[in-house]
This record gives C-alpha cells, sequence and structure tokens, in this order.
C-alpha cells in the first residue's frame, strides 16, 4: 500500500504450501529491508529452500502474500523472477562450464551490433563488472577453468548486470577456501553499498555473524525468530534453529577422547609421501582407534592425500605402511581388499548412484561377496541392509526406498554403512558432514566416535576446525602438500590449528618439522 | 549494460577470432584445427599421387555430391551442440526425395518446397515429442526414421520414382550458377548462415549453453524449449532440402537411399571436434568433417582408377571405418592431453 523507501523491500507473509497432502510451511514469514544482509538459516527439512523456491516461482504457493518493492508479486517462473528484479545464485552453480566467463554473464541478453553478437562489446562490458566486484579474470576464458570463487562471481556479476534488487545465495560459500570466502564478502558488502540486498543461506555460523544485519530463523516449516544478528549469539541461534539443546552433545565428545594409542602397530603410516603437484611431502601415522583430523586450507592436499592412500592418485614417491607392511595399489580396488575405506567429499558426484535403492548402494562394495553362481544372494543382502538400517539409525521408509530421496544425513549414513558392512581397517572421510544439517551432524560425528572407539582407525579430512578439536585425537596440519605440525591432546585448538595452516610466525618456528 | 563501441576495421576480425579462448594450451587447438590439418594433408597426398586429382571436374563433382551430406551435417551439428541426436535425417532425405520427384513435373519451386517442408515437418514432430513429452532425443528420432522410411517407400510404391526431365527440377541438383555446383552454393550458404548463426546469435549461445547444462540455462531464464525445437526444425527441413537435391540430382526419388546418412552426418561432425555429448562445437570444423569423409572416398575411386589394387565398394566402407576411428581416437587422445595439460 504505501512504496516509499521506508518500506522493506520483501515482504512474505503467512505463506503456506503442502506438498501431498504435507505441509512444508506453515505461516511462514520473511521481511527483508533494502541494502540488507539477511541469513536465512534452519535445519534440512525446515522449509527455507520451499520458501526460497516460492519467492522465486519455482514453486507456487498455497496461500499468504508476497509484497516485493512495494507491489503484491505472484511469479510463476524463475525467469519472471529474475525479470522482476530477484536473482538466485544456487548452491551448485548453475552456469555451463563449458562457455566462457562473459557469455555466462550476458547468455540471453548478448550485445548486439547489426542484430549480430558484438563481442568485443561483450568482452569489455563483462571486464568492466567482474573489475567493478573487484575479480581480475580472463573474460574470454571457459569457465570451467577458472577456480570456484570466480565462477560464483560470475554468477554474482550475472545478477548485478540483471539490475537484481535482491540476491539470494544458497550456501555460496560451501565450496570456497577462507581467502574466497573473504573476496565473496567484499562483494557481498560491495552489494550492499549499491542498495542491493541480500539473502545469505549458510550452515556456518561464523559467517552469517561477519556479513549479514539480520537473520531469519525456520523451524518445521514456520518462521520462529527474526532479529538483528546482534541480538543473537550462537548457542542461541543453534538452539532457536533446533528447538533443543545441541551444545552438550558436541562437549561431551571432547571430554571423553582417550589417549592415543601411539604403542599399538599403526593401522596406516605415511612417510615422504608426495603425489603430482599437490602432495609433497606427507608424513603421518593413525592408529587403531584413533581418529586423526586432516587440516589444511583447500589445495593443501588433504583430499589428494586420501585418495593415495585409497589407490585413486598415484604415488610418486615416500612410503606408504599399512598395518606394517610396504603397500603400493594399483587401483582402488587394491586398496578395498586391504580393508581401506574412502567416504569422498561429494556424495552426489562420487558416492551415491541417486536411483538405486538403499539396500543396493548399501551393498555395492560388498555385492563381490554377496554372489553365489552369479546370482546375489538376496536374503543375506537383506539381512546386512537391515542390521545397518538399525545400528546407524538410518531414517528410511524401507530398504527398497531409492536413496536420492533421503536427507543427506542419512545419505551419509548408508555410504558409511557401504563400507562398515565389509571389515574395514582404516576409514578415510572427506568432509564426512558437508551439506548436511546440524542436528545430523553430531549425530554422524558420534556414529564415527562409536567406530574409533571399536577399534578403527578414522582419517578425517574437515574444514570445519570445530569438527577436529571436538573428535579428533591428533591433528595433522598439511600446508602446500606438506605435513607442517601435529597437534595433540591439550594443544589442538582452533588457533594453533589456524596458525599452522596460515603458517602465522610463532607455531612454525615452534614446530621444527619441514 | 547498453553501451556500444563504434564499428572499426578490426571489429570483424577480432569478432571472427573471439569465440576461442585465449590461453589454452596446444593441445586444444589441435583438438579443434586438427581436422583441417587432416584435410590439407589428404589434398596434399591426393594432388601430388592421382592426375587431375585437383582437376575441375573431380573437385566439382565431389563438392556437387558431398553438399547432400554438408547440408545434413550442418543441422545435425546444431542437435548434437545441444546434446541430442537425430537419427532421422537419413529417411527424411529419402522420404523428400520420393515427394518432389513426385511433384517434380510440376516445376522447381512447388516440389523443391513439397520436400523441405516434409523435411520440416519430420523435424517439427522430433522436436515437439522430445520438447513436450521429454522423451530421449535418440527413441524418438529413431521412430521418426523408421516412419520417414516406411511413408518413402509408400509414397513411392516401393521403387524409385523418376523425375520429369522437362520441369527444370534437374537443375537443382545438376545445374551450375557462375560456373559453381547449385548444389554447393546452397551447402555453402548452409554452412556460412551456420557459422553465423552459431556465433553470433543469441540462438547460437543458447545452443551450446543447452548442451553445456540444460538445467543452469533454464534457470537462466533461456529458451531452451525453443531452441531445441527449433534444431530439429532446421535439422529436419535441411534433410528434406538434401532430398530434393538427391532426387535431382540422380534423376529419381530412391526411398531406399539414405539409410546410413545419419551416421555418415554424425561422423562428419564429431571428427570436426563437435563434443557428441554437447555443449562445444564448430560449424567450420564440421565442413571440414564433411570434406574429410567425401575425400576419403574420392581417393579410393581415384586408388581403383590406378589398377594397382582394386577395391569394392565393401571394402571402401570398411577402410572408411578404419579411418574414422584413427580420427577418432586421435582426437580423444588430444583431449585427455588438453585435459592434462590444465584446459
Amino acid at each position: 500500500m504505501n512504496s516509499q523507501a521506508s518500506a522493506p523491500l520483501l515482504e512474505m507473509r503467512d505463506i503456506t504450501k503442502a506438498f501431498s497432502g504435507v505441509a512444508a510451511l506453515k505461516n511462514a514469514r520473511l521481511t527483508i529491508g533494502r541494502a540488507e544482509v539477511h541469513a536465512l538459516i534452519g535445519q534440512n527439512g525446515a522449509g527455507k529452500s520451499t520458501l526460497i523456491k516460492i519467492l522465486t516461482g519455482a514453486y507456487k504457493r498455497d496461500g499468504g502474500e508476497i509484497r516485493f518493492a512495494g507491489q503484491a508479486i505472484d511469479f510463476s517462473t524463475p525467469l519472471q523472477a529474475q525479470r522482476g528484479g530477484i536473482s538466485t545464485i544456487y548452491q551448485e552453480l548453475n552456469l555451463i562450464p563449458l562457455r566462457s566467463v562473459a557469455e555466462n554473464i550476458f547468455l540471453g541478453r548478448e550485445p548486439r551490433r547489426l542484430g549480430l553478437i558484438d563481442w568485443p562489446a561483450m568482452y569489455r562490458q563483462a571486464e568492466a563488472l567482474l573489475a567493478k566486484l573487484g575479480i581480475g579474470a580472463d573474460v574470454r576464458l571457459p569457465l570451467h577453468l577458472c577456480n570456484t570463487a570466480t565462477q560464483q562471481m560470475v554468477a554474482i556479476a550475472r545478477a548485478v548486470s540483471q539490475h537484481a534488487q535482491l540476491v539470494i545465495m544458497d550456501e555460496p560459500t560451501s565450496s570456497l577456501d577462507e581467502q574466497e570466502v573473504e573476496t565473496l564478502f567484499r562483494v557481498i558488502r560491495q552489494l550492499k553499498a549499491d542498495g542491493v540486498s541480500v539473502i545469505f543461506v549458510s550452515h556456518r555460523l561464523d559467517e552469517l555473524y561477519a556479513v549479514c544485519d539480520r537473520v531469519t530463523v525456520m523451524r518445521d516449516g514456520q518462521t520462529v525468530a527474526e532479529k538483528a544478528m546482534s541480538d543473537m549469539d550462537k548457542l542461541q541461534l543453534v538452539t532457536t534453529m533446533l528447538g533443543r539443546e545441541l551444545a552438550s552433545t558436541v562437549a561431551r565428545a571432547a571430554s571423553d577422547s582417550a589417549a592415543p594409542e601411539t604403542a599399538r602397530q599403526a593401522t596406516l603410516q605415511l612417510d615422504h609421501l608426495k603425489s603430482g603437484l599437490r602432495v609433497n611431502e606427507a608424513s603421518f601415522a593413525v592408529h587403531p582407534g584413533e581418529i586423526v583430523g586432516l587440516a589444511g586450507l583447500l589445495g593443501a592436499g588433504r583430499t589428494e592425500t586420501a585418495r593415495c592412500v585409497f589407490g585413486a592418485n598415484k604415488v610418486d614417491g615416500g612410503q606408504m605402511k599399512l598395518k606394517g607392511q610396504s603397500v603400493s595399489w594399483q587401483s582402488p580396488a587394491d586398496a578395498i581388499a586391504h580393508g581401506v575405506a574412502y567416504l569422498s567429499e561429494d556424495r552426489k558426484i562420487e558416492g551415491i548412484i541417486p536411483e538405486m535403492s538403499v539396500a543396493e548402494n548399501l551393498t555395492l562394495v560388498l555385492l563381490p561377496k554377496l554372489v553365489k553362481l552369479g546370482v546375489v544372494n538376496r536374503q543375506a543382502q537383506q539381512e546386512i541392509v537391515q542390521k545397518f538400517i538399525s545400528r546407524l539409525q538410518i531414517k528410511t521408509s524401507g530398504p527398497q526406498q531409492k536413496i536420492r530421496e533421503l536427507s543427506g544425513g542419512n545419505q551419509q549414513k548408508v555410504l558409511l554403512a557401504r563400507w562398515l558392512c565389509s571389515k574395514i581397517d582404516l576409514l578415510m572421510l572427506d568432509e564426512p558432514t558437508r551439506g548436511i544439517d546440524v542436528g545430523a551432524k553430531a549425530e554422524i560425528l558420534n556414529l564415527i566416535r562409536e567406530l574409533a572407539d571399536d577399534g578403527l582407525a578414522v582419517l578425517m579430512i574437515a574444514s570445519e576446525l570445530e569438527e577436529l578439536t571436538a573428535y579428533a585425537q591428533r591433528v595433522v596440519v598439511l600446508r602446500d602438500g606438506y605435513s607442517v605440525r601435529e597437534l595433540q591432546g591439550g594443544e589442538i585448538s582452533e588457533t594453533n590449528i589456524m596458525a599452522a595452516m596460515a603458517n602465522a610466525g610463532r607455531a612454525t618456528a615452534e614446530e621444527g618439522v619441514q | 549494460m547498453s553501451e556500444s563501441i563504434p564499428m572499426n576495421a578490426g571489429h570483424l576480425a577480432q569478432a571472427l577470432a573471439a569465440p576461442i579462448a585465449r590461453k589454452r594450451s596446444r593441445w586444444h587447438l589441435l583438438r579443434t584445427q586438427g581436422v583441417l590439418v587432416a584435410l590439407v594433408l589428404l589434398i596434399i597426398f591426393g594432388a601430388t599421387r592421382y592426375d587431375n586429382f585437383l582437376g575441375a571436374y573431380n573437385v566439382l563433382s565431389l563438392l556437387r555430391y558431398n553438399s547432400m551430406f554438408g547440408l545434413i551435417a550442418v543441422g545435425m551439428a546444431f542437435v548434437i551442440m545441444t546434446g541430442g541426436i537425430d537419427l532421422s535425417v537419413g529417411t527424411t532425405a529419402a522420404l523428400a526425395s520420393v515427394i518432389s520427384a513426385l511433384l517434380s513435373p510440376r516445376g522447381v519451386v512447388l516440389p523443391l518446397a513439397a520436400g523441405v517442408g516434409a523435411g520440416a515437418l519430420i523435424g517439427m514432430i522430433n522436436g515437439l515429442i522430445i520438447t513436450r513429452l521429454k522423451i530421449l532425443p535418440f527413441i524418438v528420432t529413431l521412430c521418426t526414421f523408421l516412419a520417414a522410411h516406411g511413408l518413402a517407400l509408400l509414397f513411392a510404391g516401393n521403387q524409385s520414382v523418376s523425375v520429369s526431365w522437362d520441369s527444370g527440377f534437374t537443375e537443382i541438383g545438376q545445374g551450375d550458377f557462375l560456373g559453381f555446383p547449385i548444389p554447393a552454393w546452397m551447402g555453402a550458404l548452409a554452412f556460412i548462415a551456420g557459422g553465423l548463426l552459431l556465433n553470433f546469435s543469441a540462438f547460437g549461445r543458447t545452443v551450446l549453453a543447452i548442451g553445456g547444462n540444460e538445467e543452469a540455462a533454464r534457470l537462466m531464464g533461456l529458451p531452451v524449449d525453443r531452441v531445441k525445437f527449433l534444431t530439429y526444425l532446421m535439422s529436419g527441413a535441411l534433410a528434406g532440402l538434401a532430398g530434393v537435391i538427391l532426387a535431382s540430382q540422380f534423376g529419381a526419388g530412391q526411398p531406399n537411399e539414405g539409410n546410413g546418412w545419419e551416421l555418415f552426418a554424425i561422423a562428419a561432425v564429431v571428427v570436426g571436434g563437435t563434443r557428441l555429448t554437447g555443449g562445444e562445437g564448430s560449424i567450420g570444423s564440421t565442413l571440414s568433417g564433411v570434406l574429410l569423409l567425401g575425400l576419403i572416398f574420392n581417393i579410393l575411386n581415384f586408388e581403383n582408377g590406378k589398377g594397382v589394387i582394386s577395391l569394392s565398394a565393401y571394402w571402401q566402407s570398411v577402410i572408411r571405418g578404419v579411418f574414422l576411428l584413427i580420427v577418432v581416437l586421435l582426437q580423444a587422445r588430444l583431449a585427455q592431453k588438453e585435459h592434462e595439460a590444465g584446459g
């Protein structure tokens, strides 16, 4: 009714939405001011995505009212929303990898001259746009040759060039390293200075405090809090989000970490391991019953080290011992045969087979052992599957449910079970909690702890430092492919890990390694 | 964002070079331009080994004949760049040849329009089913492949249909314009228009965007379905035109010709360095691919003519298949090198 500048940019009120009778949103609410960076948080299934999809026209709402820039709106496609000034930058970047940076910015709105695409103008405009965001990139380069952060900036530049008034960022930092995150924050502040509002969806709480003005918390399809960021501390945020006290579980886990069993033979022993450009000199050991955290910035060689141990990357030098025996793998099949398991960081690409059932996904590794005369022993399969569904408390309607219908946390549990059912000695986990909501995170991590307590050797790569400080008995820090620091017991703290990762003065002077 | 710059002399050259990214490894260049190198080598080989290889007669008949494949390959290139495939082009051409032959007594325009129209109609059916009913292009065009073949046999009464030699219809395939075969003109036009369309129109960029990541293209608000529909329409219409040329060039509508043309076109497109999964490709390299495949046949004919060895048509097919495999293998190797070199 009133459209003066003081009115909020976006007002979503009493939004309801049900999918085949099940309510996904019940009177959800979202209010975004002008030039405001707004955090939208909630567990998976809280209704964030549904709310955003209704806003951008991907879903149709059952009820409620949306006012944007002073007008009642009702977008029916994402394209309409884009034209109306709302751009979305999706979690899985939705750009065209094979096309150039400039094309990705201007696809569908290419500058023309005499009816033909004006390439020089397009390149100049793209360069100018990126320069404004403080990004120097070769706009002629195919996008897939750029790093993830640049790709994200390209998506943002695309939104900006469409004169977006509201930019929605869905977990934009999930694949960025710290420096890249800083760049993103700078760009977000730039957008804000230009009068653009941003909805920022993230599971990383620190980031919310770094960049957001206000926060909306959702739970079970409802808006449960709308506050200024400064009025809520982290604990309040988490408890509001979960509707229960969670902090206790994490804290307890830290206290009961047993002393490392250095006396026993190491399950894995790496000595000056070298592989390709990313792993230069990695030396550390993992013992039975121990969780060793592998820390480092993106590109420090964490994943590559794990892939070497798994036989997926070639070892160029150094020694790798498994239970005292020097080993070298031809392929992951060799590593698997010797009891080594690896859960990759990208579930969707390297882990699950979405169209197959929970049972099939769970027994993929075990399959050769379940086959008699070329026929799968269904009964043995069923027994194993049932055992792990109940042991890991996998929430599924049944073993035959397609795995893609499960939540991220439960998919991860199925993947864990996939390895656990085939008697392994060493479990390597690459970002096991990525894209999993806070509640399920603790559950997965506690499960990993139990497995270690049962005698499994665990190597865990994690970017969330609090996961390492809370769950690992030892933390090995990699920097540029060198294992530069090993922290034990009381030494394990976020500050020490970060200092080692960042090569900050004193930590390096003390370490005496490398 | 609507600023524009004055046109200058360097504009076009710069623009033509524009779609090729700089800072890519030599492997990329070799992969995309390799077919051109192979083509030049083959021409040099032929020119030094055989008399009259570069003579006007040989060159012009080569172009006259292969322009049919060229037309089909242009359409196929666009379809493949969206990540699709069109298996129906061969029998569509056969159907168009029969229809135009039947109508050939009525002059030039009507049979030409009818042939192209029939092809366009089949292309539209492909496009509609693929975009509206969301059925895989492979399946849809396999069905229309069978249907078009059936229709061609039906209209033709299961035999070739002689064309009228008085109406001027045969000029389409046999005539010259400015000393250059009319089919070759059509082919050349199709390649030039295709190149412009791909590199300088929103349509062309959308084609590549769809092939690169269809979901992303949709979310960017690009008209995905319309563009896909248009590529099949284009492919069908060009196949229709090729069919009209076929009837006109050989004096008969041929319901059983055209079988395997779709594979020839796919081969030409792929040999030209276009990714079979879509998202990347070039019209110029497709032309090189068509000429390369055509030249191999031509050279085998010359080789037979020398009388040293005698190869039956069957052996020629085998040799062509092996050659194709070698080219594709080389390209796969180059793509791998390119990947290893980090693009």
